[in-house]
């Protein structure tokens, strides 16, 4: 049993479709992101299975797959909190943000995933939202002027299973929801469907 | 005081729908483009001296007529919508409020070369906005803006929205191309430049989301109202991302040429808790400082890089008085280590090695012979690499050391840093500067 269904595989096919006839290797980010919502990370099999859609080597795609921190190949939580440290959400208490993910969390740092499974914790870079510093995404979705005891807040609250609502849009379910939304498969556009 | 041009609706939340976009007549720009030919286009474009706002400031005009139309392969447009650059989030709201202004000024650069497909890069990270501009692209196919025939013109367009994966070199273009095309997002050799040979080889225009904001307007207004804004030599509103140490941080367009001064002051509040300027940048992370000295720079292309900076994005990021220029200085250094695609040695090592002086210093084990080598470090990184990461690197390190260096000395011989106190003996807070703890052997 493969990582993607035969309606996945079906839906892969539509993703490649949005790019012109040879140039399909192009949809390489949305497949990895497809694998991903499925698996919740990409493993070496996920890996396998994109550069069979695209008729190119494990290794080829691997090599794509290791340079975007959005792509994640390792083990993740449910749930990605992302916590942005640079200057402009540094200056406004960004530090204190983070050490708050850490400690409620129960993550040492140098870790990255929570003994529980539920939470990976990530130092984020610069999320382009820097009025409202300091910025958490958790499954990118953002939170605005986060202080570290909403830190700890959104924390428990995404512990309890719910799903608190980000300063605009809509909140992904989990990381693999937001993978989802990443292929392209929850908004209407060329190439999606019907 | 210049009325705003690209954020003028932002106070009406009912532009983010076609519909109400086309009440304030929304896609008339397009349908003025339409009725002149793609030359004529170019040709307003170039005259109303529309400079890019991605950072580098070349005109845009300029840069559409040098896309060749006449090779046999398709022409490419590409909208780059990495927004990446620290301190920098005007393309964000831009497309958060007002998405179609957006897809109208694609629409047109693509008219203009003769382009039927247009992709959007859009930053991975930017969930939201993303999803918004895919909705707007529907809405836009829906209603015959995209499709097998503009308006009804008979000319056809189609518009792919692309996402990124998380990282910040895919912002310089030549990365996004190859980023595009499915491979690592590592910078190519120019030339050929893209206008010649970019996406899938073919003749490829790429513009900043900010820059094809301003072309509906610069259509349905004409080039002389265009010009007649800002300076003469940047011409237009600006929407500069203010951030860091101010009362109200936020996107402020003004006309180009604004002061330092009347931004702080007029609009953003001035510096939070009444303190005063210490540093800012004028266009984010990889623009040299500036300091209070520069208050009433204007600010507009020549008059920053006049003052020995760039206007970069327009994203200035304040440090007031309680700030310590070393660690901020560490930390942008710190992102352009961990940004750097890996292609060439001065970027990759250098970014590396420089962080762990700057670790060093901050955490009160600086040496003073460390100021000299983080010196000749910058020296060996500047214009020593593929790209411009490299040199935007360099930037927050050799223009902190020209303006602050008694502070970095001062870290230096009172073994702390004097801004926070914190030092070896005042005990590390974090892992991280308990992981540097004992001295790196680095020399020059």
């Amino acid at each position: 049993m493969g990582v993607l269904s035969p309606e996945l595989r079906a839906t892969a096919e539509g993703i490649k479709a949005r790019y012109p006839a040879g140039r399909e290797r192009a949809a390489i980010m949305p497949l990895l992101y497809l694998v991903q919502s499925v698996e919740g990370c990409v493993t070496e099999e996920g890996l396998r299975e994109v550069g069979e859609l695209l008729g190119i080597t494990t290794a080829e795609v691997e090599a794509v797959a290791s340079f975007y921190t959005m792509v994640r190949l390792r083990p993740t939580g449910r749930h990605v909190v992302s916590v942005c440290t640079n200057l402009s959400c540094a200056l406004r208490g960004a530090k204190d943000v983070y050490e708050a993910a850490h400690r409620a969390t129960g993550i040492v740092h140098g870790g990255e995933l929570s003994e529980d499974g539920v939470f990976t914790v990530h130092e984020e870079e610069c999320l382009g939202a820097c009025d409202a510093a300091p910025v958490v995404q958790i499954d990118f979705a953002n939170h605005d002027r986060v202080t570290p005891e909403r830190m700890t807040e959104l924390i428990d609250a995404l512990r309890r299973g719910e799903i608190p609502q980000p300063s605009r849009g809509e909140a992904p379910e989990d990381f693999r929801h937001a993978s989802r939304i990443l292929a392209g498969l929850e908004d209407p556009g060329r190439g999606d469907g019907p | 005081m210049t009325a705003k041009v690209i954020t003028a609706n932002w106070g009406r939340p009912d532009v983010v729908s076609l519909e109400g976009y086309r009440a304030e007549g929304g896609y008339g720009g397009l349908r003025a483009a339409l009725e002149r030919t793609p030359a004529e286009v170019i040709e307003t474009v170039k005259a109303s001296g529309l400079r890019g706002r991605g950072g580098a400031g070349f005109p845009t005009g300029v840069k559409m007529s040098f896309v060749p139309q006449d090779t046999g392969k398709p022409t490419y447009v590409v909208a780059n919508f990495d927004e990446s650059e620290p301190g920098t989030f005007k393309d964000r709201e831009l497309i958060e409020r007002e998405p179609h202004q957006f897809l109208e000024g694609l629409a047109i650069a693509a008219y203009a070369i003769g382009s039927h497909e247009a992709y959007v890069y859009c930053r991975g990270e930017f969930l939201h906005p993303g999803r918004m501009l895919a909705r707007a692209i529907a809405e836009a196919y829906g209603a015959g803006i995209f499709g097998p025939s503009v308006l009804g013109s008979g000319y056809e367009l189609n518009v792919v929205l692309h996402r990124g994966a998380g990282a910040y070199i895919c912002g310089e273009e030549t990365a996004l191309l190859s980023s595009l095309e499915g491979y690592r997002g590592q910078p190519r050799l120019r030339p050929p430049f893209p206008a010649v040979e970019g996406l899938y080889g073919s003749p490829t225009l790429i513009n900043n989301v900010e820059t094809l904001c301003n072309v509906p307007h610069i259509l349905r207004n004409g080039p002389e109202w265009y010009a007649s804004i800002g300076p003469e030599k940047s011409p237009g509103t600006k929407v500069f991302s203010v951030s860091g140490k101010v009362e109200r941080p936020g996107n402020y367009e003004v006309p180009m040429g604004t002061p330092l001064r009347t931004l702080l002051e007029a609009h953003a509040g001035g510096i939070l808790g009444g303190r005063r300027l210490k540093a800012w940048t004028p266009g984010g992370s990889s623009t040299p400082m500036l300091t209070d000295e520069h208050l009433d720079v204007a600010l507009d292309f020549e008059s920053v890089a006049a003052a020995g900076s760039l206007l970069g994005t327009g994203a200035i990021i304040v440090m007031d008085e309680t700030d310590c220029i070393v660690e901020a200085t560490r930390r942008l250094f710190r992102f352009y280590a961990h940004e750097s695609c890996g292609k060439c040695t001065p970027c990759r090592e250098g970014t590396w090695w420089g962080n762990r002086v700057l670790d060093r210093i901050e955490a009160g084990y600086g040496r003073p012979e460390d100021l000299p080598l983080l010196d000749d470090l910058g020296r060996n990184i500047l214009f020593r690499a593929f790209c411009a990461l490299a040199d935007g690197a360099v930037s927050p390190i050799q223009s902190s050391l020209r303006y602050f260096r008694d502070e970095y000395e001062a870290h230096i011989a009172e073994r702390r840093c004097p801004i926070s106190g914190r030092g070896p003996e005042a005990g590390a807070r974090t892992e991280l500067e308990r992981g540097v703890s004992a001295p790196v052997e680095v020399t020059s």
